[in-house]
């Protein structure tokens, strides 16, 4: 245990270095954010009564998801990794006296939390300050915050599970560019970062609800915006746990067979 | 000039189907990020049948027509996107030795054959835009589309080139130039006019999207019968001006890395 932790504090510290690249991502993140919630409020005023949740919950899961971008989306994927295997450095990653699969999960988990930290304050900061529909809104209560952050520990556990899963493909097709397109496309469709879930047609919403994808961001920003609670959200956190204990089971399965076969590229 | 841009092409075209797993595996990907995206809007129109005075077939028509240019451009002008590498490892250097315009030289240094997964998602959807919007064709529309398609991909071609632009001075990309080309995209799937009268105005006066977008389509669907919006498209790839500019001071200035 000692020594994840030693890894996790390595390349966390490692994360915090990339200042300038954070406040570019930030500027990037506003604008998105800004630019989503308008064409929201487009829709909004169009017909307000097929509006799924209020404006301002709408408002605050978009603030949220670009808060929270780099911690529970795909996209977050620690590129490291890749190059790894890429270039043939993996070598070095085998050599050493640690299971392979628990050292680049705690890394690839270190990253995410360093990059999240760097981003959502500020984003969340400026957010919180924008006037009324718009804005960032508080929680409901303090126990669904606490359940917020639960929620999205596990979160970040079911996403770093599925980009592990991701490695070890690439282990297989050595070259990460496709696979890594294909993950990003399918886990933020039904993560619902391209549209929220609630937004989804009824019998299609609760089909993705089912996927471990939909486990990762959608859970705890919708127990944060106050739209899921109750029986519902117990269940799609029990799901959540189950996702973490199957997927990992999954990683470490491929993480056997590949191994075996590993070929080292390059010298 | 063209003739060694086919020489270039074919070589581009032969190193990507050394690798024709990774390839399609990269064509799928592509396919799947613009066809999300398209499932997303679907989704919107099945709860909300239109958007401010837009319907379904509209967005479509228009997000097509957007999506055929910014691919078309992604894939031809992508050497800018890595421009800054090419700076950080002298390969900029090279270019400099070489008896040809350095535009054409990064044009062709590569080609980004995987866009094409977009291009065909942009085609499919605006023919179903064109096949399903009521739009009584004529002559003058149909032109309209394609300046709109044209301009948009000069558009965007100018927006990659001021993105590479500004590895001279910064040496590395700005990550904030992404919000003005993939936020572009993204959020110009929509016509403009629904994020607001402010937005509408920048896009307008500062980064010309609406030239290219909005105005023109008003006029495709018959909401404006101004004539003079066939050919603001054209004004548009008058961006390329100031980009080039930058460029060009870029290039005055620039100091070899070393490496």
């Amino acid at each position: 245990m000692k020594k994840y932790l030693a890894f996790f504090r390595l390349r966390f510290t490692m994360g915090l270095q990339y200042r300038a690249a954070a406040l570019g991502g930030l500027v990037c993140q506003f604008f998105w954010g800004a630019m989503y919630i308008l064409s929201m409020k487009a829709f909004y005023d169009t017909d307000p009564a097929a509006f799924p949740m209020t404006f301002p919950a709408a408002a605050s899961y978009i603030w949220l998801q670009q808060a929270l971008l780099t911690l529970v989306s795909m996209g977050g994927i620690d590129n490291e990794f890749f190059n790894v295997i890429q270039n043939g450095n993996v070598a070095y990653e085998l050599c050493r006296p640690v299971d392979v699969y628990g050292m680049w999960f705690t890394r690839s988990a270190a990253t995410r939390v360093a990059n999240a930290l760097l981003r959502c304050v500020p984003v969340l900061a400026v957010a919180a300050l924008l006037p009324a529909p718009y804005g960032m809104a508080a929680p409901p209560d303090l126990p669904a915050f606490l359940l917020f952050l639960v929620s999205l520990t596990l979160a970040l556990g079911v996403v770093t599970a599925i980009g592990m899963i991701v490695y070890m493909i690439t282990f297989h097709t050595i070259t990460p560019r496709g696979v890594r397109l294909i993950a990003v496309g399918i886990c933020d469709f039904f993560s619902g970062n391209i549209v929220p879930l609630p937004f989804f047609p009824e019998g299609f919403r609760q089909f993705s609800e089912l996927l471990p994808f939909s486990s990762t961001a959608n859970v705890p920003i919708r127990i944060y915006t106050g739209d899921l609670a109750g029986r519902e959200m117990v269940v799609l956190m029990l799901m959540q746990v189950f996702w973490i204990v199957a997927l990992v089971g999954v990683g470490k399965l491929l993480e056997w067979k590949e191994l075996k076969t590993v070929v080292v590229q390059g010298g | 000039m063209l003739k060694l841009y086919g020489k270039y092409f074919s070589i581009h075209l032969k190193s990507t189907m050394q690798y024709k797993g990774s390839f399609f595996a990269t064509l799928i990907g592509s396919f799947l990020t613009s066809f999300t995206v398209f499932l997303g809007i679907s989704f919107m129109f099945q709860r909300f049948h239109k958007v401010a005075e837009f319907s379904y077939e509209e967005v479509l028509l228009c997000y097509g027509i957007m999506l055929m240019g910014f691919s078309v451009a992604q894939m031809f002008a992508s050497g800018f996107k890595v421009f800054d590498s090419m700076i950080a490892n002298g390969e900029f250097d090279r270019i400099l030795c070489r008896p040809r315009n350095e535009i054409f030289q990064v044009l062709a240094y590569r080609i980004d054959f995987i866009r094409v997964g977009m291009l065909l998602q942009g085609i499919v959807m605006l023919v179903y835009g064109l096949a399903s919007c009521y739009v009584d064709w004529n002559f003058s529309r149909v032109i309209t589309v394609i300046f709109m398609a044209v301009g948009g991909c000069v558009l965007f071609s100018a927006l990659f080139l001021l993105d590479g632009s500004i590895a001279f001075f910064t040496l590395q990309g700005l990550e904030f130039m992404n919000v003005f080309t993939y936020g572009a995209i993204e959020h110009g799937k929509y016509p403009l006019s629904i994020y607001g009268k402010g937005m509408l105005t920048f896009c307008t006066f500062v980064i010309p999207y609406a030239l290219v977008q909005y105005y023109p389509l008003t006029y495709v669907l018959g909401r404006s019968d101004n004539p003079l919006f066939i050919f603001l498209p054209l004004l548009a790839c008058l961006f390329v001006v100031p980009c080039w500019i930058v460029w060009r001071i870029g290039v005055r200035r620039y100091k070899s890395t070393g490496s």
